[in-house]
């Protein structure tokens, strides 16, 4: 009855309406879109009295009825998350016992520290995203950039200087210049650039590596230049399908708060999710996968270039930090420990996961082998010349 | 994941950092430096769930009007909805609020090699006399790097927590911090001499002891630890901050 309903008023206005009825009916765990049938309903109140007569039979008309109908759905996902926090309370000491162990614990503790320390950056690249999104017009930065792809992609990989924060902040940003209208290419170099040149970063790895300066200028280099490289081989061999339009609402019609606050919460509900998936990764490659491994590798120097890439990758650390681990990690020839500084920021298993939500998991696929190779055949050069 | 839920998980993660900022939760997982930036970002993250409860209330409100703007309507709908995996974000929630795991200890510590950095600027130098209280980095730093030089014959004060390795041999151990606790290395010291009968790794103690040129390898990467020759121990409250973040300026 209420697909029947909605169709035939479907066809009065001229809208396509059977997709979303038919959706409605089959996927009951998504409360929200069940909104749907219900906003299109509005102007023919004869279909919609017939529909709500059962429930709200006095006030079909009134403001409030909207929500009555999918009220009890809506109340769904929060009970859900009552009844957990509760069991959660009341399992407290088995799940404590559970817990004790060092092994649990050390991941737990990894866990939360990458979530807790990243996700004030995140906030920062999203609300710095948002202000792109609403509030920069897009042609502003049609006049920034240089005409030419090939030109404007050293360009916005120099302009990665002035955005002091870690990777987590540069994926919302790069996501929101290629809905402004940047040239994806453009947006790559910003993207890959930005977590690794920028001055706080910059200053960490001269600290971290006191005897070393010439390593600042090596880390400069190398990703700038991979940065350019990408952007560049992008714009060959790059295909517009691969890059999926991230996928949200159009602010149009919308006043500029409304637009800025609705983006804002959907860039954090979505990075933030994946950024979860990173950060158990990364906690358990750092809880449970023995350190002394890597000894075996730090002997030959190409395989240690290998491994510390891949290090790299899978611990997921901040730019602001990684100089440091590099650091530490002295069994290592000076050119790996770069390498391990050039691929960190560009990509890893946190960053991977932000760039499948951003550009599309086609993209994310295609992207990340490529400029991690990239990465590593680049830093080894510059490690043999400067180095 | 709908508008409703969102709010919801916005509003209680934000709450969840403001309690970690607020209280010294935040020094188990974070550098201090990062306080000010985690009680922003958690203000933030409680007026993104306020500002979409307000929205929505004005949406609610309007929707008879706008009769005519459907197609905004029909996108807007659209915008209620995240993946499944925005429920992910629950996780660190529960883990932050609920467990609240503690600092990284004696597992990390065994498992991590030591971390131990010359100053390229030399070390100051010490007062002349009295008994020396020395943070495990600097004594570790002095005792490999500068030879024990000012510290021998002199009774010293470490503050660390205990970790044992696979052969039973003691260390006092702390963390040193750059970012957060992902990337905390351990600063080591092994203990020789009088030591207390039962040792629990992760407590807390001050070692008095003097300095002793005995040197030994961390088994992990190969790194000097130098050796305390050990008087007396007393436990002691672990400190506000458990990582030692002087060491990295």
């Amino acid at each position: 009855m209420k697909m029947d309903s909605i169709t035939k008023k479907g066809r009065r206005t001229g809208h396509e309406q059977p997709r979303p009825a038919s959706r409605m009916t089959t996927d009951k765990g998504e409360p929200a879109r069940t909104a749907q049938p219900f906003h299109t309903e509005v102007p023919s109140p004869v279909v919609m009295t017939k529909e709500e007569a059962p429930r709200t039979p006095d006030s079909p008309d009134s403001p409030d009825s909207p929500d009555s109908p999918h009220r009890s759905r809506h109340l769904d996902a929060p009970l859900v998350l009552t009844m957990l926090l509760i069991l959660a309370v009341v399992a407290q000491d088995p799940l404590r016992g559970l817990l004790d162990a060092p092994v649990t614990q050390s991941w737990m503790t990894v866990f939360v520290a990458v979530v807790v320390q990243a996700l004030p950056f995140l906030v920062l690249g999203v609300l710095l995203s948002a202000v792109i999104a609403v509030f920069v017009p897009a042609s502003f930065f049609a006049r920034a950039l240089p005409k030419r792809p090939a030109l404007a992609v050293p360009a916005a990989g120099l302009a990665g200087v002035v955005l002091p924060g870690c990777e987590c902040a540069s994926v919302p940003v790069a996501g929101a210049l290629v809905r402004r209208g940047v040239t994806p290419t453009a947006a790559l170099a910003f993207l890959l650039s930005a977590p690794a040149i920028n001055p706080i970063v910059l200053t960490a790895t001269a600290v971290a590596f006191p005897g070393n300066p010439e390593m600042v200028l090596a880390r400069f280099v190398a990703s700038l230049l991979v940065a350019c490289a990408m952007g560049w081989l992008w714009q060959r061999v790059g295909r517009g399908e691969w890059m999926r339009p991230p996928e949200r609402p159009s602010y149009e019609g919308q006043s500029k708060g409304a637009a800025f606050w609705g983006s804002v919460r959907h860039d954090v509900m979505h990075a933030g999710g994946f950024l979860v998936v990173g950060a158990m990764a990364a906690a358990t490659l750092k809880a449970v996968v023995p350190a002394s491994w890597l000894n075996a590798a730090a002997d030959h120097p190409l395989i240690a270039i290998l491994a510390l890439a891949v290090l790299a990758v899978l611990l997921s650390i901040c730019s602001e930090a990684d100089a440091f681990v590099a650091a530490s990690l002295t069994q290592f020839s000076l050119t790996s420990r770069l390498a391990f500084l050039v691929v960190g920021p560009m990509i890893d298993l946190k960053l991977f996961a932000m760039q499948t939500a951003t550009f599309g998991r086609a993209f994310a696929l295609r992207f990340a082998p490529a400029t991690f190779a990239l990465a590593i055949l680049v830093s080894a050069l510059v490690g043999a010349v400067l180095l | 994941m709908n508008r409703q839920a969102q709010t919801v998980v916005l509003l209680l993660t934000g709450g969840a950092l403001l309690h970690a900022g607020f209280t010294d939760l935040y020094l188990r997982y974070v550098k201090a430096g990062l306080q000010p930036l985690l009680i922003s970002a958690g203000v933030v993250l409680i007026a993104v769930a306020i500002a979409t409860l307000w929205y929505d209330r004005r949406t609610t409100r309007h929707s008879q009007a706008q009769t005519q703007t459907q197609g905004h309507e029909h996108e807007q709908a659209h915008a209620h909805h995240e993946p499944r995996v925005s429920w992910l974000l629950v996780l660190p929630l529960l883990a932050l609020v609920l467990v609240a795991p503690p600092a990284v200890g004696s597992y990390t510590a065994m498992r991590t090699g030591a971390a131990l950095q010359q100053q390229p600027w030399g070390y100051p130098t010490l007062p002349a006399d009295g008994t020396l209280r020395l943070s495990v980095a600097d004594y570790a730093g002095r005792a490999v790097y500068d030879k024990g030089r000012a510290l021998a014959g002199r009774p010293l004060k470490v503050t660390g927590f205990l970790a044992l390795d696979g052969a039973g041999t003691p260390y006092l151990v702390r963390m040193a911090l750059n970012c957060c606790a992902a990337d905390a290395q351990p600063v080591k010291i092994a203990l020789s001499g009088e030591l207390p009968a039962v040792l629990r790794p992760d407590t807390w103690i001050e070692v008095t002891g003097t300095y002793t040129p005995k040197q030994t390898k961390d088994p992990v990467n190969g790194t000097a630890v130098p050796f305390l020759d050990v008087t007396t121990t007393k436990p002691v409250k672990a400190p506000q901050d458990p990582y030692d973040e002087a060491w990295n300026g």
